[in-house]
């Protein structure tokens, strides 16, 4: 209600989807003119779509699942950068529809060359996917997709529309409800959210698996979560906004970076060292499809999520720095982005994919619209929470 | 030289946090606190400066991971090349995967007992070192503040006494240090 949306931020995320559509229709125009008249097109598309639609939509659910973890853990610093958190997770409905259209479609296309095991023609002759085809069949994945949906939008509903009410009606009621949802939610997240990365990621490598694909996938996506939330927390400070965070709630939100970081390069070196020291055929595939075709992305792409946070972000001057935690966010956020292209690019098109207009057009057209979604989403309620039970702790919050 | 030295004993750290506040507004410096665990916010209202430890973690891990690169290399290419599982092992880079958890645990090893033992050195506080500590109550329930005369020589020693009453000090104890 306090906040509006500049002038300046709206024409700029117009301008983001503008240029976005613009790169997409020249990534098509290219791709029927100069490759093999676009006989890869749907499968590019489709993927890219696929990509963008994940990479914001898993935004969106860190968002929610951090702030659960903030209602179940009885956290009191966060309360004055509530509202950011809110406003990042009120993307969660735009992106399930995302994801839920892009799923039918490919579903609808049986696989589309992304998920190879959606065509019955192409199981047949692989004994693998047969034996495999008891989980992944097209029914059971709309199941499962369709639950973990479901119950995502449930939850955050529920914590949003007690969240308004606490400003009307105050009181520790509400808190403690939200404690009980929330720790129900967490036991829910923990396993689904693996499973769910095995559906949707995962098995674009139909033949490959890996039981520690599900936390890589969710330590990217809470180190992405916490970017956009530590740029979106100075935006705002920047703007003059959000009076009540001081340096102190920076800094602990740029910790929280720094940590997604090392978990998420931790997650990512444990997959791989493992890997490559079973150096048993049916696992090294995934890594080796994305050394022969993406070496200097797949390489490139860890060091600096792994490298520019930790040097840049270590000491304590940096996490309190305006310019040095928006420099590296920004960057390692690409970074992340360019981790699910590999993973599901590296999958489906191998050595035919590339980065070429299509793709920035497409993430620009999706950063522009999840920018805008959020900021709208800001505009709906109090920038400070008025009746949090925490929120003089958080405003005394010194470290 | 022998120096005078006052011991302010309160028996809260709110409100040595505020005495504190108070006398520095007037102008006394306070040279240090005494106190069975930290007060939170103490540090920049008696003007202590911020710790340098953590550069000397970082020097000390790079010390850790440095060494236990050189090392490995030594052992385990050039003066006896091992052969594990069939990896290449002409050179380090051929093999640095399967090094990279022990030189991550290395550089913690060095990183934390480097800092720890600078901490109880800088501290004075190694095993067997004599208590420095003005009063043993400091171990238990109470805060003592300690002024120096000669920091403090635009005030009478009586002057500071009166401002210290004024800040709800339960003891006030003057000593002579060497």
């Amino acid at each position: 209600m306090e906040f509006t949306i500049s002038s300046k931020a709206k024409t700029l995320t117009l301008v983001l989807m503008i240029l976005g559509i613009v790169g997409i229709a020249l990534g098509a125009w290219l791709e029927f003119s100069y490759h093999d008249n676009g006989a890869r097109f749907t499968q590019r598309f489709l993927g890219n779509l696929l990509i963008d639609s994940f990479f914001f939509f898993a935004i969106g659910l860190g968002a929610l699942y951090f702030l659960a973890l903030q209602y179940a853990t009885e956290t009191g610093w966060y309360a004055s950068v509530k509202r950011v958190i809110e406003g990042v997770a009120g993307y969660l409905p735009y992106g399930v529809g995302f994801m839920l259209i892009t799923l039918l479609t490919i579903s609808l296309l049986k696989g589309a060359d992304i998920y190879v095991w959606m065509d019955p023609e192409h199981v047949k002759h692989d004994e693998i996917l047969t034996a495999k085809s008891v989980y992944l069949n097209q029914i059971f994945f709309w199941v499962r997709t369709l639950a973990y949906m479901a119950v995502y939008m449930i939850f955050w509903m529920g914590f949003k529309k007690r969240s308004l009410l606490e400003d009307k009606v105050g009181g520790t009621d509400i808190h403690f409800k939200n404690y009980r949802k929330a720790a129900v939610f967490l036991v829910f997240f923990a396993v689904f959210s693996s499973t769910s990365a095995w559906d949707w990621i995962m098995s674009v490598d139909a033949h490959w698996y890996s039981t520690l694909f599900g936390w890589y996938v969710f330590a990217g996506m809470w180190c992405s979560t916490m970017i956009v939330l530590v740029t979106l927390t100075l935006y705002l400070k920047k703007q003059g906004y959000l009076s009540k965070v001081n340096e102190n709630h920076i800094h602990d939100l740029g910790k929280w970076t720094f940590a997604t970081s090392f978990l998420w390069s931790y997650m990512w070196f444990s997959q791989y060292m493992l890997i490559w020291y079973a150096n048993i055929p049916e696992e090294v595939t995934y890594h080796l499809t994305r050394i022969e075709h993406f070496k200097g992305l797949y390489f490139g792409m860890f060091f600096i999520n792994f490298a520019f946070p930790m040097l840049l972000l270590m000491s304590r001057d940096a996490k309190r720095h305006a310019g040095v935690l928006t420099a590296v966010g920004l960057i390692i956020f690409a970074g992340h982005w360019v981790d699910v292209y590999l993973m599901i690019m590296g999958g489906s098109m191998g050595h035919h994919a590339y980065i070429g207009a299509l793709e920035i057009g497409m993430a620009i057209f999706f950063l522009g619209f999840f920018i805008r979604v959020i900021l709208t989403n800001l505009t709906k309620a109090p920038l400070t929470p008025v009746n949090h039970p925490f929120l003089d702790e958080s405003i005394h919050h010194e470290i | 030289m022998a120096e005078k030295v006052i011991y302010a004993m309160y028996d809260d750290d709110d409100v040595l946090k505020d005495g504190a506040k108070k006398l520095v507004a007037k102008g006394v410096k306070v040279a240090d606190v005494f106190s069975p665990f930290p007060i939170h916010g103490i540090d920049p209202i008696i003007g202590v400066r911020h710790t340098r430890l953590g550069i000397m973690a970082f020097l000390y891990g790079l010390t850790g991971l440095t060494l236990a690169t050189v090392g490995m290399r030594y052992f385990m290419i050039e003066d006896w090349p091992m052969n594990v599982g069939g990896k290449p092992n002409e050179t380090y880079l051929d093999n640095v995967l399967a090094f990279i958890p022990i030189t991550f645990e290395f550089t913690v090893l060095c990183a934390a007992h480097g800092m720890a033992i600078t901490y109880l050195l800088l501290n004075k506080t190694l095993p067997g070192m004599p208590a420095s500590n003005p009063d043993p109550r400091t171990t238990d329930d109470k805060f003592v503040m300690e002024l120096r005369l000669s920091d403090n020589s635009k005030f009478s020693e009586s002057e500071l006494m009166s401002m210290l009453n004024e800040t709800g000090v339960i003891e006030v104890d003057q000593k002579e240090i060497h």
